[in-house]
């Protein structure tokens, strides 16, 4: 039965280049980088208990100064995305020094109030970052020589780091570590009192996924081959706190299929309902009623159910 | 040789705490020997539970010194005490529920080695922890739900958890909030036999109002009103102090 789980979400990953068009393709690497984004904001909100509403701050920080990097400055893409990912590692571990002074309500003002100033910036150092036009003309790197400028080429570009994200992050909730992470997340002070340091496991994670989202921001970059203040908002932060949520956060396997289910919705729903907002808006509450844990606590519990039931 | 102040285990100096107008603990001082059992005693809200997470660290004194073995832990946050030797249980227990025992135990063995901070191996790579872990809930006679969470177990075994734990990280001063409250009488022997159990190595000071079961564990006794330690001292003399009575039986 785990097998069998195993094997069709190994296919539905795998088989795509193989059925699908560039269409199709292009939705599935825009889901698994949305995934990877996803995931990282997990460690925060499920794993750590620290809901934030910030976190594109670093997947648009990320994706900035690489597109800046490239177009502007004549870097190579690997200088670039070393850069990046370093630079955003770099705000992550200052802005969680900032936010970490708070927990709870206080924590997720602060993330916010953060992503709010960066956003403000994208959009008003126009000189710098284009402001509302965005960065455009933009390339795709060529790792090994392998242009990922085709679709399937990229889709696998995306996949292997999209494999290595979630075998990463996995490993890292179930490690000593992630024990602690969990603990802090529910006893902080019992924690304390065991001789763990509650501030800086947090910390430590804040960093972590600042580190995870920045590499999503890099893919979500060389994706669009564009760049706009948008993927900085705390519209797209919060896109993503729902997605997580909805998918049941504090599993592994909830953010993907939360990150999945928002971008389903904003590619079909979009086309067909101006308004599409409110249709995501609609399927939340939905989701959140019936099931609150998540869609993939609550879906395991209803199988978990019906074969108690079929015995 | 030994600094001076180093022959206690925990030495307390002049501490002072005060939540705005209400003094919550009155120039406290207190020196407890290593391997001393010692017994809190006092009416609700004299200030027991306050003095205890000042000792831990999780109340700031206004002012006032902590020594733990001769090294002044006042400034220090509560983790950095656990990793000097304090440990403590809690009079609401505060255990990790949607958890295994055994995890519980786990992270109290973890709490004070180097591979907390390990982030590439899973937990169940630790061999080591969990034989040590399932080791120490046989001693408190849990080993059978070993594998099972906390939220499944009955009050009386979530007690014994709690005790466990601190246990699990062989602290040299072990500080325990109302251990048996809450317990039935048979649950009540079992935990008082534990306690007895544990080793002179360890110096234990216990809050409790049970006193038929308390002060046969205890050698010493302090009796704490309005923030304040009205008697300190041998146990037979404590109890047979007129102010003790007075505190108990009103004046």
């Amino acid at each position: 039965m785990k097998w069998l789980g195993i094997a069709l979400i190994a296919a539905a990953f795998l088989l795509p280049p193989f059925l699908a068009g560039d269409f199709y393709i292009n939705l599935a690497s825009q889901i698994l980088i949305a995934a990877i984004f996803a995931l990282s904001l997990n460690l925060l909100v499920g794993f750590g208990g620290m809901t934030s509403l910030g976190h594109a701050s670093y997947l648009g920080v990320a994706a900035y100064i690489s597109a800046l990097l490239t177009s502007r400055y004549g870097f190579g893409h690997g200088a670039a995305a070393l850069i990046s990912i370093g630079g955003t590692v770099a705000m992550a571990a200052l802005f969680g020094v900032i936010a970490l002074r708070a927990t709870g309500l206080g924590f997720l003002m602060i993330t916010l109030a953060l992503s709010q100033v960066l956003w403000g910036l994208a959009y008003r150092m126009s000189d710098i970052t284009n402001g509302d036009n965005g960065v455009s003309g933009l390339t795709r790197p060529a790792p090994f020589g392998i242009s990922l400028e085709n679709p399937v080429a990229f889709y696998w570009f995306v996949l292997i780091v999209a494999v290595i994200a979630f075998a990463t992050m996995a490993i890292f909730v179930s490690s000593a570590f992630g024990s602690s992470l969990q603990g802090v997340r529910d006893q902080p002070r019992r924690m304390a009192a065991l001789g763990f340091n509650p501030w800086m496991i947090r910390w430590i994670t804040f960093v972590y996924a600042g580190f995870w989202a920045g590499i999503s921001g890099l893919l979500y970059v060389y994706y669009n081959k564009y760049i706009h203040p948008t993927s900085l908002s705390t519209t797209s932060s919060a896109e993503a706190l729902l997605g997580v949520i909805a998918g049941g956060s504090g599993t592994l396997g909830g953010p993907v299929v939360g990150a999945a289910l928002v971008l389903l919705l904003k590619n079909y729903v979009s086309a067909y309902v101006e308004r599409w907002n409110m249709l995501l808006g609609l399927v939340f509450l939905f989701i959140v009623l019936v099931m609150p844990a998540g869609i993939v606590p609550g879906v395991t519990r209803l199988i978990a159910n019906l074969g108690r039931r079929s015995r | 040789m030994n600094p001076p102040s180093s022959s206690f285990a925990l030495e307390i100096v002049g501490l002072k705490k005060a939540f705005g107008g209400l003094v919550v603990t009155q120039d406290v001082s207190l020196a407890i020997r290593p391997g001393e059992r010692r017994l809190m005693i006092g009416p609700n809200g004299a200030g027991k539970t306050t003095l205890f997470n000042q000792i831990s660290g999780d109340m700031r004194p206004n002012s006032g010194q902590i020594k733990l073995f001769g090294t002044d832990i006042t400034p220090l946050a509560p983790y950095q005490r656990a990793h000097l030797g304090l440990s403590r249980t809690y009079q609401i227990i505060t255990l990790f529920s949607g958890d295994t025992l055994e995890h519980n135990i786990t992270l109290g063995l973890l709490g004070l080695r180097p591979a907390r901070w390990q982030m590439w191996l899973p937990m169940s790579s630790y061999r080591d922890l969990s034989t040590e872990a399932r080791r120490i809930l046989d001693t408190v006679g849990l080993l059978h739900l070993a594998q099972h969470p906390i939220s499944e177990i009955a009050y009386g075994e979530k007690r014994r958890v709690e005790l466990a734990m601190a246990l699990a990280q062989k602290p040299r001063v072990l500080l325990l909030d109302e251990p048996l409250a809450g317990l039935s009488n048979t649950e009540r022997s079992a935990v008082k036999a534990l306690i007895a159990s544990i080793p002179r190595k360890t110096t234990l000071i216990m809050i409790e109002h049970d006193m038929d079961t308390a002060l046969d564990l205890a050698e010493t006794v302090t009796l704490l009103n309005y923030g304040r330690i009205i008697v300190d001292g041998e146990r037979d003399a404590v109890i047979a102090d007129q102010r003790t009575r007075e505190v108990y039986l009103g004046a």
